[in-house]
């Protein structure tokens, strides 16, 4: 392999090396991997499918919910507040439904808010990195358990141990309270784990310069951390906002049946996904007015949430952008 | 304290020895490359303007310079890395045997096969080493009588085969950092590359390492054009024929700056009597 | 011994000043009030976990015995099992993850290998996955029914029609965690890959994807850990029957675990809140060897590069 000359004709002699082409010869050819176009095209759709299923949803609700609106009017179903479409003297004022999901959603939130914000501060700005490692994966498997666990718990154990027994309230075995309450420390989990990654977004610079103040801990937490860390804790709540509002088995199993316009959370009530799961179970026919009603509350509960979420969404986009 | 000869002295004493008795590099390159007023751009920006330089055949060429003076942008236009930058662009032209690899109908794919690339941190695969090597043999179809001689020989050839020839079927990240990237040229010699670019390969190994893979080069350089980058102005000095020293000038109209080519020559002229003051400068600043 | 000047002495007086006002400050009543309440917050999380598991395991356990793998639902509670909703959770998950799983990782590659950012559709889709992921379940359950309407179909309880939903339902979520495997794959080594003349595809599928598995595991079984604890949307696919015979194929009818302990919980004898209770514990059992193996794979596959 000796190197006596430099021209390219001499070095194309040793073994294993390509030989200089003659001059004015093309090498390079084009890539032709017909096979490969297909795989992309295949990936593609297989992404736009998500835009499909969004499609899909909207279409499959539209279609029997406007069949619902040309009997009865749009008005009537936003302010009316008699819910009975099974009757003869059939009414249809979604508010009942709608007080009922609003309840059991700010209990829930109230629950959820102080505790999983609670926990977040903990984790983030308090607890060594050992017991941080054994806390989050117990709230994961909190976050773990089944909804419908959740509702055979507010019924078999919170409504009469907590609430009857030890609190003593005047509570029936079906209440909006116990519904909302469990369903607060469902969505603990998930106010926490997004406020708790809000805040550990937030440079050390912050705490340092927080403490270099004079500030102790619960000051820096309070007063810089928190802050700093406003918008992604507020798309955490959000989102906790919207799988309340469509949590279906808690509200379902321990919520009650009775369709009514709730006043106090003692009362029992029936929230929108409490009257589309009952509705499901009941044999309606395609395209009879009472299945298309079941369209319209869903179509409203996808409106509520999608305006929920565009919210967080928008929120989390801005926490990302700040650091 | 002591003076005894350390391995890297030995290595290094060996090294000088192997180029001083390199033959005599022609005055002009037979080129394999050659980069005619390019420019690259990364959306607006001009990172690097108006390069003209030929890569020549069976030479070592080294593209030095301060931080930011894009020599590494160029490095990586010469086989259409840069095409997976986005918003990267380049004009001029960059002929491969006198063909123009940015010419429409060029498939990027076969120019990295012909100019392959080792990077400024190794990065085997998380695969054996057996696998590391013949992976690019497998996804280039390329027609192979048989595997173990052909992973043997690139091996060999990267000097890595006494090493690991009993731990072949073993995770390469189980090997050194220096073990490691000579598995990398060896994995970019298994296609049978025509020229091997390396950016800045020595950046994260340690002296022996580095030393060890220049060595390598100068073997190479029998088989294979090679063009490297590097921050190490020694490094240069003792493995390249020619020579190319970069700058980052500030447009006084915009103040926005951008890499250009200074100087391009053999080796010896530019570290003995470079033409450009600022070549000397930059060169008496860190060498002498 | 050095003299104790008085510059020391001052020196001294600082020092002590600084650790004592740091000590008060970090011990105000106010701040030590704080703490609790933050300890109390976490143990109203684990206190509630506590009670949940102990309540159901008390009231369910010695229920949980062969007679609820063995027999069908009835309504005599000591002769009820859960027979056909063990199996019918199995073939709606089996199905529902044959589905989805190609789907969602195909979905995410092309977000994250090859789509063009600057695009609109493709931000579209981003937002789009975003949204879905928070949709109510129940809203799936919709989407499926009003499908096989307008496909005429009427049989709506069919194992491939809860897989649908299901598939639907948790979709965004593999492909929300198969795009941040991808993510976690470094730069070097697709291009290595590329450089030594391999097309962007097979590098996606040779060296991505591979290294990349471990992280697809993961959120892919915890994504079929939630559809497998989902019941409401297939509430709305009539999911709540009682069948004397086992789900046998993608057209059979079905009714699955979460449902059978909704539809045991509904019922008001206590011996059937013992059975629900019994049925979750199996439920929950199952659900904690699909997280703890997510977790294994990921913090066995943890830092490899």
């Amino acid at each position: 392999m000796s190197s006596t000359s430099t021209t390219a004709a001499g070095r194309a002699a040793v073994p294993g090396r390509l030989a200089a082409p003659a001059p004015g010869t093309r090498i390079l050819r084009s890539g032709n991997r017909p096979g490969e176009a297909v795989v992309r095209v295949l990936l593609r759709l297989a992404a736009f499918l998500s835009v499909a299923i969004t499609v899909g949803i909207v279409l499959s609700l539209l279609g029997p919910a406007l069949d619902f609106f040309s009997e009865v009017s749009v008005v009537e179903f936003l302010t009316g507040t008699r819910w009975t479409p099974r009757f003869a003297d059939a009414s249809y004022g979604v508010l009942p439904l709608v007080t009922a999901t609003a309840w059991t959603t700010l209990i829930a939130i109230a629950v959820a808010v102080p505790f999983g914000l609670g926990s977040a501060i903990y984790l983030s700005e308090y607890a060594p990195d050992r017991v941080r490692r054994i806390l989050k994966p117990v709230l994961e498997l909190l976050a773990g358990v089944p909804t419908v666990v959740f509702g055979y718990f507010a019924l078999t154990w919170f409504a009469p141990t907590v609430l009857q027994r030890f609190l003593s309230l005047e509570v029936g075995p079906f209440s909006i309270l116990s519904a909302g309450a469990v369903m607060g420390v469902m969505i603990i989990p998930t106010v926490a784990s997004l406020s708790e990654d809000a805040m550990s977004a937030v440079p050390n610079a912050l705490r340092q310069g927080s403490a270099a103040l004079g500030a102790n801990r619960m000051q820096t937490s309070l007063r810089v951390v928190f802050p700093a860390a406003f918008s992604g804790i507020v798309a955490a709540i959000v989102l906790g906002i919207s799988r309340a509002v469509g949590e279906t088995m808690i509200v379902t199993i321990a919520g009650g049946q009775l369709v009514q316009m709730v006043s106090s959370p003692l009362q029992q009530g029936a929230t929108m996904t409490t009257f589309i799961a009952n509705a499901a179970l009941g044999d309606s026919r395609v395209g009879s007015l009472e299945y298309n009603t079941l369209f319209a509350v869903g179509l409203l509960l996808f409106f509520l949430t999608l305006i929920v979420n565009l919210v967080a969404i928008q929120l989390v986009r801005r926490f990302r952008q700040e650091y | 304290m002591t003076t005894e000869p350390t391995v890297h002295d030995a290595i290094e004493m060996e090294l000088v020895q192997k180029h001083a008795s390199r033959p005599e590099v022609p005055e002009t390159p037979t080129p394999v490359i050659q980069v005619e007023d390019v420019s690259v751009f990364y959306d607006d920006y001009q990172a690097v303007r108006d390069v003209t330089l030929d890569i020549g055949h069976n030479e070592i060429t080294a593209l030095i310079g301060p931080s930011g003076c894009g020599k590494s942008t160029i490095l990586r236009s010469l086989n259409r890395m840069n095409d997976l930058i986005r918003g990267a662009r380049v004009t001029g032209a960059i002929r491969y045997w006198g063909q123009d690899m940015y010419e429409p109908g060029v498939d990027p794919i076969e120019v990295r096969r012909r100019i392959g690339m080792v990077f400024q941190k190794p990065n085997p695969f998380p695969k054996s080493i057996y696998d590391n090597i013949a992976y690019g043999p497998r996804v280039t179809g390329m027609k192979v009588d048989d595997m173990d001689a052909h992973v043997e020989r690139a091996l060999t050839r990267a000097a890595l085969w006494d090493e690991v020839k009993d731990k072949l079927k073993q995770s390469a990240y189980g090997l050194s950092g220096g073990q490691q990237q000579r598995l990398c040229i060896a994995r970019t010699i298994a296609v049978e590359p025509d020229v091997i670019l390396m950016d800045e390969p020595c950046a994260s190994l340690d002296p022996i390492a580095t030393l060890r893979i220049e060595e390598l080069m100068a073997e190479l350089r029998d088989l294979y054009t090679i063009v490297i980058v590097t921050h190490n102005m020694q490094q240069a000095a003792r493995v390249a024929d020619r020579t190319a020293f970069f700058t980052a000038a500030i447009d006084p109209q915009t103040g926005e700056r951008h890499g250009e080519l200074v100087e391009f020559d053999k080796t010896t002229t530019i570290f003995e009597r470079p033409a450009d003051p600022r070549t000397e400068g930059y060169i008496s600043g860190r060498f002498g | 011994m050095a003299l104790y000047t008085p510059q020391a002495a001052a020196a001294d007086a600082r020092r002590t000043v600084l650790t004592t006002s740091g000590r008060s400050r970090e011990r105000t009543p106010r701040s030590l009030v704080f703490v609790v309440l933050l300890w109390f917050s976490l143990l109203v999380a684990f206190a509630t976990l506590v009670a949940l598991l102990v309540h159901t395991l008390v009231d369910g356990l010695p229920r949980l015995d062969g007679r609820l793998f063995s027999e069908y639902p009835s309504s005599r509670p000591e002769e009820a099992g859960a027979r056909p909703a063990v199996l019918g959770s199995l073939w709606v998950i089996g199905t529902t993850a044959v589905l989805a799983v190609p789907l969602g990782v195909a979905a995410a590659v092309h977000l994250e290998e090859f789509a063009d950012r600057d695009k609109w559709w493709n931000r579209l889709i981003e937002v789009n996955i975003s949204n879905l992921s928070a949709v109510p379940a129940i809203i799936y359950g919709m989407l499926a029914l009003g499908s096989l309407a307008l496909l005429g179909v009427t049989q709506k309880n069919i194992v491939v029609g809860g897989a649908v939903a299901l598939g639907m339902l948790i979709l965004p979520v593999i492909i929300i965690s198969t795009r941040e495997a991808l993510r976690a794959v470094p730069r070097e080594l697709r291009d290595g890959s590329l450089a030594v003349g391999a097309s962007d595809l097979q590098t996606t599928w040779r060296i991505t994807l591979p290294a990349a598995l471990p992280g697809i595991a993961t959120g892919t079984i915890l994504a079929l850990s939630r559809a497998l604890g989902e019941a409401a949307p297939l509430l709305l696919l009539g999911g709540l029957v009682f069948l004397s015979f086992d789900p046998n194929g993608l057209l059979s009818q079905f009714t699955t675990m979460p449902i059978q302990i909704f539809s045991w919980t509904s019922q008001p004898q206590a011996e059937f809140h013992t059975l629900a209770a019994a049925a979750s514990i199996l439920l929950m059992g199952i659900l904690l060897l699909m997280n703890g193996t997510a977790i294994y794979i990921r913090n066995r596959s943890q830092k490899r590069w």
